[in-house]
């Protein structure tokens, strides 16, 4: 038993040690949003200021990027999940020999490095006009994270007892209406869990967009927070720090609110990391 | 209807999905071959013309081509396989052991890392490895000698971020690995005496083998294409000096105008990943 207690505490002061090293960077960024003379190291303002938000929280450094953001990545993520959920159908209810090719190819996609892609995707842009649009950055987002929404929902798919979608096509409805009326709302903590994990990778994406959209009137906050260094002369950390907390804020909520479902077997569907 | 016409109407929820793929992956993938084959400039005559494997050839002979794959194998080594793997096992064992609310303290702030959006993460780590933030201010106090990491060792610094960053994701897959793993097992083990360590190395490791390959392909993967974080923190800098593969490609395809050169460097970064993923497929042998 004593010897219990020590694996206890030599693990937590272990644990504790590696807290305070990911702790550390995360305390710059709170204790400078609220500091009027921030600068570069973690430091304990002399006196609390809203100042920074104050400053950032205008319609050309947060609200317009902000509202880009969302048009942009809730878009993309709700063209993703409706395209997800109608090819999820047919893979997880209809068998066929063409089911076992098409999930793997694309669950090798998931696998494939998106960086390489974005130099043709660029030049593809370029040639069909789409380059410095809302809508063509959009469907290639979409593109980006369909693979892995599939594959996902097709697995909470396999999850929806089989018996009352057959009640419901005895009763005369359609292929279409089984899936809205049935199916959706049987797995809807699993559609929650692929519309939110979407979304937060795509709010994230910061090469995609600093890539395909050129416009500062259409940039999303992933890339118009590099003008903070630059544009405006020195940096303002203290500004920064408040502008990433407001950028950062809607994810981590977000997160927050599908993590028990995410679980940690979740990572054997494939690629999940950004 | 006939028969037939009904199994094929049955398919037709797949298209948008296949169209959109089709169009946006497979499509620029495509282009990639034909152009990586190319001359293609950003700047000048809009011509380009067949050079056969001349980029592949001019890669090969270019210091600064071999550069980057040798500071992406590094990136990639220190950050995926010793960092994020190594790390994120031991967290995850020792939270085993751990007392609850340090488990979740711990947890909360790896996971938090994990779930910023990358180009924060990027101006976090940033602002702690710059000459007058964080680091040397701890370094000082422990009366240690401080440099200006960014400009000394800008490929570790970077590597470093990309483990504050990624960790989380290992330590969930060995979280569940190891939940899987029977109690009675390492209790039986324990009764016959075994010691921690190598308990760990015969039982524990073997019984999680799976995940490690797991983990250690979707590390891999993940951190060939980072490009964000390297991006914001040293912009490849200083001078070429943590530019991997993402970063090169980037420069030599926008910054240089050379668009067949870059976008042949990309189908060989495109090339590794393939590799490595079906290697990732055939190791993990998926059922689907």
């Amino acid at each position: 038993m004593r010897r219990n207690t020590r694996d206890r505490l030599t693990a937590d002061a272990a644990l504790l040690l590696a807290a305070a090293a990911f702790a550390l960077p995360l305390l710059w960024l709170l204790l400078a949003s609220v500091n009027a003379e921030a600068d570069l190291r973690v430091r304990a303002p002399s006196s609390f200021t809203a100042e920074n938000f104050d400053a950032v929280l205008t319609d050309e450094i947060t609200f317009t990027p902000m509202l880009n953001s969302l048009l942009l990545c809730g878009g993309a993520t709700l063209l993703t999940v409706v395209c997800a959920a109608l090819a999820a159908y047919p893979l997880s209810r209809h068998p066929s020999r063409f089911n076992r090719p098409y999930l793997l190819t694309i669950l090798f996609t998931t696998c494939l490095p998106i960086t390489a892609v974005m130099v043709p995707v660029y030049g593809l842009f370029v040639q069909v006009n789409l380059i410095d649009t809302m809508y063509g950055t959009g469907l290639f987002l979409a593109t980006s994270q369909l693979p892995f929404s599939i594959w996902l929902m097709k697995n909470f798919m396999d999850g929806v007892p089989v018996v009352l979608e057959e009640a419901a096509r005895t009763d005369g409805a359609s292929n279409l209406q089984t899936l809205t009326r049935v199916v959706l709302p049987l797995m809807g903590p699993g559609l929650t869990v692929v519309t939110i994990y979407t979304f937060i990778q795509l709010w994230g994406n910061f090469f995609v967009p600093f890539m395909l959209i050129l416009s500062p009137e259409q940039m999303p906050a992933s890339v118009s927070i590099f003008t903070f260094f630059g544009n405006y002369g020195s940096v303002i950390y203290g500004q920064l720090a408040a502008f990433s907390i407001l950028y950062s804020a809607p994810v981590l909520v977000l997160y927050v609110l599908i993590a028990r479902r995410l679980g940690g077997g979740f990572a054997l569907g494939g690629a999940v990391k950004g | 209807m006939s028969s037939r016409s009904k199994g094929l109407w049955r398919w037709v929820p797949i298209a948008p999905a296949t169209v959109l793929l089709l169009l946006f992956l497979a499509g620029p993938i495509g282009y990639c071959v034909w152009i990586a084959f190319t001359d293609t400039r950003l700047t000048g005559a809009s011509g380009s013309d067949f050079v056969g494997l001349d980029n592949f050839r001019r890669a090969f002979a270019d210091d600064d081509f071999r550069n980057a794959v040798w500071l992406t194998l590094v990136f990639t080594v220190v950050s995926a396989v010793l960092g994020q793997n190594t790390l994120g096992l031991a967290l995850a064992g020792l939270m085993r052991a751990a007392s609850r609310p340090v488990r979740t303290i711990t947890g909360t702030l790896v996971i938090t890392a994990w779930v910023l959006p990358e180009i924060v993460a990027a101006f976090l780590l940033y602002t702690f490895f710059r000459r007058e933030g964080t680091l040397n201010a701890l370094l000082d106090w422990l009366h240690l000698p401080s440099q200006n990491w960014l400009f000394t060792l800008p490929i570790l610094a970077v590597s470093f971020a990309n483990v504050w960053r990624g960790t989380a994701f290992s330590m969930l897959i060995y979280s569940a690995a190891l939940a899987e793993i029977p109690r009675d097992i390492t209790e039986a083990a324990e009764v016959d005496g075994a010691s921690g360590p190598s308990r760990v190395w015969h039982i524990t490791l073997p019984m999680i083998r799976r995940s490690i390959g797991t983990n250690l392909m979707l590390n891999t993967l993940s951190t060939l294409s980072v490009f964000g974080l390297i991006w914001a923190m040293t912009r490849g800098g200083p001078g070429n000096r943590s530019q991997t593969l993402p970063v090169f490609m980037y420069d030599q395809a926008f910054l240089k105008s050379l668009i067949g050169y870059g976008t042949a460097v990309a189908l060989l970064l495109l090339l590794v990943g393939s590799l490595f993923s079906i290697v990732y497929l055939r190791l993990m042998k998926v059922e689907v």
